[in-house]
């Protein structure tokens, strides 16, 4: 198996503060992998780091073996390394339709164009009603998004997400704020996500994590503290004083 | 979904007419354009207002180009309108008295104007971006005052002839032609409008007003969108400018006078921004409440104008657009149900 | 030794600038309310000053303070009424209410004192200039400068030293917070609302002599109290203070130096310092 996303010796420093230190990290292509760790181990950084939010003090971020550390984000969601945001980001005012062909149209490279029509392009209409179906927002595509219930919102989050063909998708607290009533539509929504797409899981939620991930990396202090296979971190000493141990306890 | 291919390919029909329909012309809309052509048959008396609210809508068109569609907000407009006019009104006077030419080379330099300036807009939140827009705006009614060797300074552009409009129109003192000429421009330059913002172009830059978060996440290049819309909006602000220039024949500095940009977010706000009727809407309310206030107090009108906005802003907006939108809930209710 | 008096006159300027921009830095910080309708409370107080010299021949000096406490209590009634309900609205709702309130006072004061521009008689005192070490100095310019430098030593005293001060600091900071430590926000808006007016109307009153008085007023200075504001930041006494500083000896020694280019050196400096510095020149950077 081959890494698709790469980090080397990343660091980055706020004044004298540390936030990312040295952090090598990859990701396998078809991974499901989950970044974990206490608040204020680096994981908020890390992600910006990755997705172009932020630049490193030093460092690399490759991509399928390309260095993408200077690239712009929105180079770098061109090149298929997507996120979702832990607080939804949505387009409020629009449907769940027109929001998956926005974002769509932007990856068909259709965004400049000011003249066509939207409903002219045939792979825009059948991408966005595959979109659409796979995430079974095809009963609400019309309402305003704004109007929607949270558990709709965090699925249309994830769906805009994709709907940018991501090769790599950093997942941000997907279940976060999601009732219990709707946690299990959204999870299995998590689940059913392509092979090919490899997933970078951040989240807080040990169940999620260990329900979901093959992989597991564990953050503390801006370090890398663990990285291995879930039973092993879930055994692993260090990890369960640093982090764990305090999880059980909170 | 009993069965997903069937469903599917049912769904892709529907995302294609939902696509479709937000483009699709409307009968209202048709009406409200037969609407203004039959006014000046009906209002022969009226066309030199008329002329007015066409520019003025055109004007307000442009704003909502980026404050209804891109929520850029700006509050020196005026220096776009003011470009227009004084090179549509020195093409006149020193080049050539065609309309057209005027109205292109003033829509070019306005055009140009505000791709220079959109990196200013592209930065800091809505307060800055008030201040900047100001500063350009004030910025240009200094640079022309001082430049009256080009603009005449106080005594603006004096003796501007315009010549026949296509070669065989002349301008008449009541407005005729201006007002066919101004309302073709506003028309022709609003189905390109029209088309523009239903256009992927449009739909991401309602992305970006949106969330502009989400759309650089979803890889809209934010800055290059803004800037051009930007220049779109400002060379349609050109073409009014042209217009009011071409029509009443004259520019002075009241073209970019502050009261100008603060007169088409009135407009635009009154109409409602982000569905490109509400600025001509707001035009037509606009002037009338000014030809009707300027009747009996010439000299304050300001007074009742400021007078509006405060009332219109403490509560009264809710109320208009609620009226607004009841009446597009009942049209829209007259047509065949969206869903399928 | 021209220039020496040029920048006397654009501290002066500077002087009479901050008195009448400082509420308004205030009031943006604290509420986060853009209050363009600003120059209207200095019109005002410039007015105040006008009536009560020319029709009931009370001397200038006493003038001062009755501009203050006549805009103050204007700005207080106001806040109380029609500005509150304002702040929970988006900054384009504020700028075109503020905006209408302009245009309002505008034309009022057209109706009620005509359009021309307003001239007083100073006080023999502090007529005419000095010669100080070879430098001509205006007498006026001077008793502005020690006037509005008490008043800036004052404000900063207050805003650094007090209760006041410190509950106004944190309010700014973060309004939320504040209210959850108790902090009575809102009073301490409306004081703040009322003394920031009641200082705009003073510097109106103190600037008619240098800065001139006419209807227009509001509409003309807007720019410069933006300036002042968004250059100095609102976290501060001190940065608007220099914000004024800088734009008042600038806009003078512009208008001397190079005269046909009237203010565009200003504005085209406030445009070229917005682009660069976002949040002011003075503004704390944040995290």
């Amino acid at each position: 198996m081959s890494a698709v996303l790469e980090t080397r010796a990343l660091v980055k420093q706020f004044g004298g503060i540390t936030a990312t230190d040295r952090i090598s990290f990859s990701l396998e292509r078809g991974a499901r992998h989950a970044l974990i760790g206490p608040n204020g181990a680096g994981k908020t950084t890390f992600v910006n780091l990755l997705t172009g939010v932020l630049r490193p003090t030093s460092g690399v971020v490759m991509l399928g073996g390309a260095d993408i550390t200077t690239l712009s984000r929105e180079a770098r969601v061109r090149l298929g390394l997507v996120r979702t945001f832990q607080i939804n980001q949505l387009f409020a005012t629009m449907t769940p339709l027109e929001m998956i062909a926005a974002v769509t149209s932007e990856r068909l490279g259709l965004g400049a164009s000011s003249f066509s029509r939207l409903d002219a392009s045939a792979t825009l209409v059948t991408e966005t009603a595959d979109i659409l179906a796979r995430f079974r927002l095809d009963d609400i595509m019309d309402e305003t998004i704004a109007t929607l219930p949270y558990g709709k919102q965090r699925q249309i989050e994830i769906a805009a997400a994709f709907a940018a063909k991501p090769s790599v998708l950093l997942l941000d607290e997907p279940a976060a704020g999601v009732p219990e009533a709707e946690r299990r539509e959204l999870l299995d929504t998590v689940a059913a996500l392509p092979a090919d797409v490899s997933v970078l899981l951040i989240e807080h939620d040990m169940d999620i994590v260990f329900r979901f991930a093959t992989r597991i990396t564990v953050l503390v202090n801006g370090q890398v503290l663990a990285d291995g296979a879930p039973d092993a971190i879930a055994r692993d000493p260090a990890v369960r004083t640093a982090y764990l141990g305090e999880a059980a306890h909170g | 979904m009993s069965a997903p291919d069937l469903a599917a390919s049912g769904l892709a029909g529907h995302v294609r007419a939902s696509l479709m329909l937000s483009r699709r012309w409307h009968t209202a809309e048709a009406l409200f354009w037969v609407g203004a052509i039959a006014a000046a048959f009906l209002f022969p008396r009226q066309l030199l207002l008329m002329n007015e609210i066409a520019i003025l809508a055109l004007f307000a068109l442009s704003l909502d180009l980026i404050l209804g569609y891109a929520g850029i907000v700006s509050l020196g407009h005026a220096a776009f309108l003011g470009m227009g006019a004084y090179s549509a009104g020195l093409v006149a006077l020193h080049i050539a008295s065609d309309p057209l030419l005027g109205l292109f080379v003033g829509m070019a330099a306005s055009g140009l104007l505000g791709l220079v300036t959109s990196p200013l807009v592209l930065k800091g939140n809505d307060l800055t971006r008030l201040m900047v827009t100001l500063g350009v705006g004030l910025l240009m009614l200094e640079l022309a005052n001082a430049l009256s060797f080009i603009t005449g300074g106080a005594d603006g552009l004096q003796g501007i002839m315009m010549g026949k409009l296509f070669g065989h129109f002349e301008f008449d003192l009541f407005g005729r032609t201006a007002y066919a000429y101004s309302l073709g421009v506003l028309f022709v330059l609003f189905v390109l409008a029209r088309r523009i913002v239903h256009s992927p172009f449009g739909l991401s830059l309602r992305a970006i007003r949106d969330n502009p978060l989400r759309a650089t996440a979803s890889g809209v290049p934010r800055n290059w969108r803004l800037a051009a819309v930007y220049t779109l909006s400002a060379a349609y602000a050109g073409a009014a400018g042209a217009l009011l220039a071409q029509t009443t024949q004259f520019v002075s500095l009241d073209v970019l006078d502050f009261h100008r940009s603060a007169d088409v977010m009135l407009v635009l706000i009154i109409g409602g921004a982000g569905y490109l009727y509400g600025g001509l809407i707001g035009s037509i309310a606009f002037k009338f409440l000014q030809d009707f206030i300027s009747g009996f107090t010439p000299q304050y009108w300001q007074f009742w104008i400021g007078l509006f906005l405060v009332l219109f802003v403490l509560g009264g907006r809710e109320m208009i657009h609620g009226g607004i939108k009841a009446v597009l809930a009942r049209l829209r209710a007259l047509k065949p149900g969206k869903r399928p | 030794m021209a220039l020496l008096t040029i920048l006397i006159d654009g501290v002066a300027y500077g002087m009479v600038l901050f008195v009448l921009a400082c509420g308004l830095s205030v009031t943006l910080g604290l509420m986060n309310f853009v209050n363009l309708a600003h120059g209207a409370f200095a019109m005002a107080g410039g007015y105040v000053a006008v009536v009560l010299m020319q029709r009931f021949g009370i001397p200038f000096l006493w003038t001062l303070p009755a501009a203050f406490l006549a805009t103050a209590s204007a700005g207080w009634l106001l806040e109380r009424s029609v500005y509150r309900p304002m702040y929970a609205k988006s900054h384009l709702d504020q700028v075109m209410f503020s905006i209408g309130l302009v245009f309002m006072s505008v034309a009022a004061m057209k109706y009620v004192m005509g359009s021309q521009q307003q001239i007083i008689q100073l006080p023999g005192w502090l007529l005419g200039r000095f010669e100080f070490v070879g430098v001509s100095v205006g007498r006026y310019r001077l008793f502005v400068i020690m006037v509005c430098g008490a008043l800036a030593l004052g404000l900063s005293w207050i805003f650094a030293r007090t209760l006041f001060g410190s509950r106004l600091r944190a309010a700014v900071d973060d309004a939320r917070v504040a209210r959850g430590l108790g902090i009575p926000v809102n009073a301490l808006f409306a004081a703040t609302f009322a003394a920031g007016s009641g200082l705009a109307g003073l510097g109106g009153a103190l600037g008619i002599e240098l800065l001139g008085l006419d209807p227009t007023f509001p509409l003309k200075f807007m720019i410069y109290f933006l300036i002042v504001v968004t250059v100095g930041g609102t976290s501060t006494i001190s940065g608007p203070f220099f914000a004024a500083m800088l734009l008042g000896v600038a806009d003078v020694a512009g208008k001397y130096l190079i005269p046909q280019a009237g203010s565009f050196i200003i504005y085209a400096l406030m445009v070229v310092l917005l682009v660069l510095r976002p949040d002011g020149l003075f503004a704390r950077t944040k995290a």
